[in-house]
């Protein structure tokens, strides 16, 4: 393999993309309003081609002739690199978009250094995508507001959304030691630049959605080492159903 | 000027649909015209979304990364056709979410098809190339539809559609071209799906009994007969370039009247499943009636902000 | 809590530069903004714009069909309104 480190980080960046576009996925034709029905899958649809994107760049690094869906569908379970945030489930609509708020809130400052990456591909990658990410983060803002400071029912599910999912936000951050060589080369920029503008967007919104940003700190980490929870095995499942019981066919 | 009587207006009304002048919301209209219309809008507008579900159910399946986003494209597109429909109903005076009331508690009927299930991937392209292109056949009918809001929704709608039964054939052919195991998959599919793709257009036009109401008033331009026999005209060198066979041993070209003869279709099959007896509708009934009750809070969170974000706004 | 139903909102779109924004339906929604991003993903999936403008259904006032004679017909006889009433010499082009 050409560069283990920049494999491993584009792996990463690819599946956080593909597995929270399957999630979204889920949503279609079960959204609480067909007009957020139709938003949903628009988000979906985004993230898959992002994940398109990164993976076959990821399979280009590799050099082994895999494409997006050789690595989206023929990895074992403790091959996939996203984060546990991303994996855990649907739940209710303000679950689904909290988690895409913290999310969101991560990926914009990330593609927006990644937009300067010295690294073409990444860079050409980042800057298409940003775009789609600026709007996802919008529109997720939008709703954390909305539902913060909507009803006492949706500000109570809400808030417990933010209360459970908080656990996964540290490993957004996460950086590996292969990781740290990235940035010395100027291909990936340090978590820490990103953690602060994803902190302070997260401070604003939720201030004023009225919820509390939890206090109790216990983090959550291990995706980015192939380590995931329970939920990613059932995703898979899903996911891999025809790549596994019909193998080596075209579709 | 003293009031025109209800003939006068009838009289005007039919000449303005002879002349084929379009009608639009806030011209008079004879009641059964509204009525007709809201009830043919609404059902179609129930056929799009319920229609998500099928397919639905196989995006997190899909085989690969191409066919997840045209497929999640595609059944996003189906949501808004529901949308747009429910936007031309409600041009009519009556209310979307009434009329997704009335399809929960059973009153509205919606397309008898999306009560079949989608059990594998080939059903995927057999719905887009034979459901999407009955669809298509109907529709592309409606788009000169005498009501303004249906007809120009159709024209949207057609444009959208082209590409749903493009995908599904395209799908089928991959699949025809596969595996031994792919082109049963497919031909297993078609087995299952033609008939009740023939249903889709409805009676037959003796037991069709509203059908000569809505020809005199241009709602519908050709009997429902008449496009199930262009959809099987159509489809028959389609099926044959994929190689699959028609279940249908009577079915062969009849050189007299240039069009394919076809078997009878079982309609004591079609008015069971679309009085609640296929082998979906209580799924299908039961995944909106959760979508709309478990997005109850949602709907209500995002009105309660904008009332107070108002009320800041006055004070 | 509210129970209200979310207002109805119409939705005109600019396709291109230089062009008008037209009517092209309709959607559900909360409030304006709401109502901006449910109008760009129900109505501009395929490229159909780069300027939305959103109304709340209950803001647009309709001129009656029933006065539609009274209203429109009289500009039917203005005919010296338009160019093609006035005869022009041959001579002259551009004009
Ligand atoms: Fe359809
Ligand atoms: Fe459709
Ligand atoms: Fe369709």
């Amino acid at each position: 393999m050409k560069n283990e480190a920049l494999y491993n980080y584009v792996l990463h960046l690819g599946d956080d993309s593909l597995i929270l576009g399957q999630r979204l996925g889920e949503w279609c034709g079960h959204g609480p309003i067909l007009e957020e029905d139709i938003a949903m899958t628009n988000i979906s649809l985004d993230l898959i081609g992002q994940a398109m994107s990164l993976l076959d760049y990821a399979g280009e690094i590799d050099g082994q002739g895999k494409d997006h869906d050789a690595l989206a569908f023929l990895r074992f379970e403790h091959e996939y690199r996203n984060v546990l945030l991303l994996e855990q489930p649907n739940g209710d609509f303000a679950n689904t978009m909290m988690r895409q708020f913290l999310f969101d809130a991560f990926r914009k400052p990330l593609y927006e250094q990644l937009v300067a990456s010295k690294d073409v591909q990444i860079s050409a990658i980042a800057e298409k995508s940003l775009k789609e990410t600026k709007y996802h983060l919008k529109h997720s803002s939008e709703w954390i507001i909305r539902l913060g400071d909507g009803t006492e029912e949706s500000h109570n599910r809400v808030q417990n959304a933010l209360d459970h999912l908080w656990r996964y936000t540290d490993e957004l951050f996460s950086e590996s030691d292969l990781d740290q060589s990235l940035v010395d080369a100027g291909i990936v920029p340090s978590m820490s630049e990103i953690k602060i503008q994803w902190a302070e967007t997260v401070r604003s919104v939720l201030e004023e959605a009225t919820l509390m940003i939890p206090t109790n700190n216990w983090q959550f980490e291990g995706g980015r080492r192939g380590v995931h929870s329970e939920h990613l095995g059932f995703l898979l499942a899903d996911l891999q159903y025809m790549q596994r019981a019909y193998p080596n066919m075209t579709w | 000027m003293k009031p025109m009587d209800l003939q006068e207006l009838e009289k005007r009304f039919q000449e303005k649909i002879d002349k084929e002048i379009k009608i639009e919301p806030n011209d008079w209209m004879p009641d059964e015209y509204r009525k007709t219309l809201i009830r043919q809008i609404s059902q179609h507008a129930h056929s799009e979304i319920v229609g998500m579900l099928p397919e639905g159910n196989w995006i997190t399946r899909a085989p690969n990364l191409r066919r997840k986003a045209v497929l999640l494209a595609k059944v996003q597109d189906e949501a808004g056709h529901g949308l747009y429909l429910y936007s031309s109903v409600e041009t009519l005076g009556a209310d979307r979410e009434e009329t997704i009331d009335d399809l929960h508690s059973g009153k509205a009927k919606y397309s008898s098809i999306f009560n079949y299930p989608a059990v594998t991937w080939a059903d995927i392209g057999t719905i887009g190339w034979l459901v999407d292109g009955a669809a298509i056949m109907n529709q592309v009918a409606l788009c000169r539809c005498s009501y303004g809001p249906y007809a120009r929704g159709m024209v949207k709608i057609c444009k959208e559609e082209s590409f749903h039964q493009r995908q599904g054939f395209e799908s089928l052919v991959t699949l025809c071209n596969g595996t031994p195991t792919q082109k049963a998959m497919a031909q297993d599919a078609m087995n299952r799906f033609w008939w009740p793709a023939l249903m889709m257009f409805g009676p037959s036009d003796d037991e069709s009994p509203n059908s000569a109401q809505s020809m005199k008033w241009k709602i519908k331009r050709f009997s429902n007969d008449e496009l199930r026999q262009s959809f099987v005209d159509a489809t028959v060198p389609q099926a044959e370039i994929l190689g699959l066979t028609i279940p249908d041993p009577n079915l062969k070209w009849n050189e007299e009247t240039g069009h394919y003869d076809f078997s009878p279709i079982n309609w004591d099959e079609f008015w069971q499943v679309v009085n609640g007896n296929g082998p979906c509708n209580k799924e299908r009934i039961e995944a909106r009636t959760k979508a709309k009750e478990e997005g109850m809070w949602v709907r209500e969170a995002a009105m309660a902000y904008a009332e107070k974000r108002a009320l800041k706004k006055t004070a | 809590m509210s129970n209200k139903e979310w207002p109805l909102w119409e939705v005109f779109i600019r396709s291109k530069q230089g062009l008008n924004h037209k009517h092209v339906g309709s959607l559900r929604a909360p409030d304006a903004t709401l109502a901006l991003d449910n109008a760009r993903d129900v109505y501009t999936r395929r490229s159909e714009g780069i300027s939305i403008w959103v109304v709340e259904s209950n803001y647009i006032h309709a001129s009656d069909p029933s006065d539609a004679d009274s209203f429109f017909e009289p500009s039917d006889t203005k005919v010296y309104r338009h160019p093609t009433f006035y005869d022009v010499p041959d001579g002259i082009k551009h004009m």
